[in-house]
């Protein structure tokens, strides 16, 4: 066993920054930080051309496949993969591939949506708490305390129960879920801008408190606004597929890989591609968003490495 | 330390206050009438008013929190509305199989979490490191639910090794654990590893070196003891995640626990057993995070000043 000075460099599958790159990174912009990011970072690069493949994919499905997601052929039932169907068939003779495409268009979308309504709703609270402190301060950092106690998943199955199941009561419970820790971060970071000087400048000259707010600590949150966006992603997709797995998210005839999954282990013992085929693409989604989001992280604070 | 212990207690009792509350609100706020939930559409309208004043639901909200609460506090969690038990019972019932499970898949993460992280540290940058530290992050992007039903065909189905479901011995414990504790396994390698390497830059390890000591014993006996301060608290933290994960685990592999019974109370609008499933396994988590809390305080004496 030995340690050895690169053995103690930060972390592995990432680059070793140099000490003239952390330097360098002061003075640069968040959009010359990513360049200079996925340049060193070739495993965040190609996660980001992924995503990116996937996304588009799934925007241009219906101009490029012939075949219907929801209309069946009772002719090829369990059709094995073959070049005309790239996945198979289901149990009502689908097209597995292309109902993965479109499977592939509601995780987007509670990857996306809920993510960015829970990161709007934090950024603001976090923002006010951080900012004004006392007893605004206090009230939603209990309430924050309070969401952050329960499990995500179940209390994201408490307010879809709530509001009834479906794509919509999805969105709203993930929302609910995920804007306490968005919060957190964000008041943290407001605390220590509050007492920089040039806050402490603007304040002086008389700039009211809603203008500092957004002109000069919003911006200055930036970087971690899209760290906290790419690694809350994964996770909002994670939530939608078990709880549509557990039969309380999305709903027939709209297609979920979670749903999907559920649908299919059924036939698990004899069929096994069906219920493979939309874990593997909630695996890769969520691995690349993953990878992504480390990376960026990074770049955006190597000293704030795990 | 017997003032840090109190303070920290008093901290939790409202957040669970909190949780209570709004899982209370939540839960009450459901559509539809609980009287036409549990006795079916069928039934009579003057049968309906009895049973509203039998159940007293004509009381303000809040004194119906505060009867449930106190109810609560008695082990008296309300009856459940479709299987017509006390669901106080449901969940003495239920939760030693959620333990039982949580536990196995503790040691899970333990057993191969620690080694791996100490592994990685010590080989930082190798193969091994990267090839564990990605085997941790496919833990953590992997769906639970759709790992567990890979296992169940390769290993129960195809080879046979291991029975599908069930929860008689041991032996139908293993595929659940592992499913469950993977994620949390590639949580504690990787703040193992990160500790480990932060901890092996201090003066000390140095000195430790300096006075000829074996690299191996530098490392179990100095760096390891201070590096393992975070991981342990982590571990009681993970009673989150883990709850979390049992919700998926336990309908897949059919444990009757507290997850598989908040599914079900799901499916069935079984209102009563699902607060009593959630507001208790929420309560496990936040006595997880106060045992964490303490926990840290009582290892390193330098949190205890604040």
């Amino acid at each position: 066993m030995s340690f050895t000075e690169e053995g103690l460099s930060p972390a592995a599958g990432v680059p070793n920054f140099e000490e003239d790159d952390i330097e360098r990174l002061d003075d640069e912009s968040v959009f010359a930080r990513f360049l200079w990011m996925f340049r060193k970072n070739k495993l965040a690069a190609f996660s980001l051309l992924v995503i990116c493949v996937i996304m588009l994919a799934a925007l241009t499905v219906p101009l490029y496949t012939p075949y219907d997601p929801n209309k069946p052929s009772l002719g090829e039932r369990f059709a094995p993969p073959s070049p005309a169907h790239w996945a198979g068939c289901d149990d009502l003779g689908r097209d597995q591939f292309v109902r993965l495409i479109y499977g592939a268009r509601i995780s987007i979308m509670i990857g996306l949506l809920p993510t960015t309504l829970s990161m709007i709703i934090g950024t603001a609270l976090g923002l006010v708490a951080g900012y004004f402190g006392g007893s605004a301060d206090f009230w939603i950092m209990r309430l924050a305390d309070i969401v952050l106690a329960f499990p995500s998943l179940l209390l994201a199955m408490v307010v879809s129960y709530t509001l009834g199941g479906g794509i919509m009561s999805i969105f709203v419970a993930l929302s609910v879920v995920s804007w306490a820790g968005t919060a957190r971060v964000i008041r943290a970071q407001t605390m220590s801008l509050r007492e920089k000087e040039f806050v402490e400048a603007a304040r002086s000259i008389g700039v009211r408190p809603c203008v500092i707010i957004f002109r000069h600590i919003l911006p200055n949150c930036v970087p971690n606004l899209i760290v906290l966006f790419t690694l809350n992603i994964p996770g909002a997709i994670m939530n939608e597929s078990s709880l549509s797995f557990l039969g309380v998210g999305a709903a027939p005839p709209s297609t979920s890989w979670g749903l999907m999954i559920f649908r299919y282990k059924t036939y698990l013992m004899s069929y096994p591609w069906l219920a493979i085929a939309p874990g593997l693409a909630i695996l890769v989604f969520v691995l690349a968003f993953n990878f992504l989001g480390d990376g960026i992280r990074d770049a955006m604070d190597p000293y704030m490495k795990d | 330390m017997g003032r840090f212990i109190v303070n920290r207690i008093l901290i939790s009792v409202p957040v669970l206050i909190g949780v209570a509350l709004i899982l209370f609100l939540l839960l009450n706020v459901v559509p539809g009438d609980p009287v036409t939930v549990m006795m079916g559409e069928h039934i009579k309208p003057n049968l309906i008013e009895v049973f509203r004043e039998r159940m007293r639901l004509d009381d303000p909200v809040l004194v119906r929190f505060a009867r449930y609460i106190a109810g609560a506090l008695r082990g008296d969690f309300g009856i459940s509305y479709k299987l017509n038990r006390e669901v106080g019972g449901l969940i003495a019932q239920s939760f030693p199989h959620t333990i039982k499970l949580s536990v196995y898949a503790a040691l899970v993460a333990w057993l191969i979490g620690i080694p791996a992280g100490l592994f990685s540290a010590v080989k930082s940058n190798t193969l091994i490191d990267r090839a564990f530290m990605g085997f941790s992050l496919l833990g953590v992007s992997l769906p639970v639910f759709w790992a567990g039903l890979l296992m169940q065909y390769l290993f129960a189905y195809k080879l046979r090794w291991l029975p599908v479901n069930g929860y008689y011995s041991l032996k139908y414990f293993i595929m659940p654990a592992i499913v469950l504790g993977w994620g949390s396994a590639g949580t504690v390698a990787r703040l193992t590893r990160s500790n480990l390497l932060e901890i092996m830059k201090n003066d000390f390890i140095r000195t430790a070196r300096a006075k000829g000591l074996k690299e191996s014993a530098v490392v179990t006996g100095h760096a390891l003891k201070n590096a393992m301060l975070p991981v342990v608290t982590i571990m009681a933290m993970q009673v989150a995640s883990l709850l979390g994960g049992a919700v998926m685990t336990e309908s897949i592999f059919g444990i009757p626990g507290l997850g598989l019974i908040a599914v079900r109370a799901i499916s069935m609008r079984d209102m009563p057993l699902l607060q009593g499933t959630i507001l208790f396994s929420t309560a496990l988590v936040i006595a997880g995070n106060l045992i964490a809390d303490l926990l840290y305080g009582f290892l390193d004496p330098r949190i205890r000043v604040e």
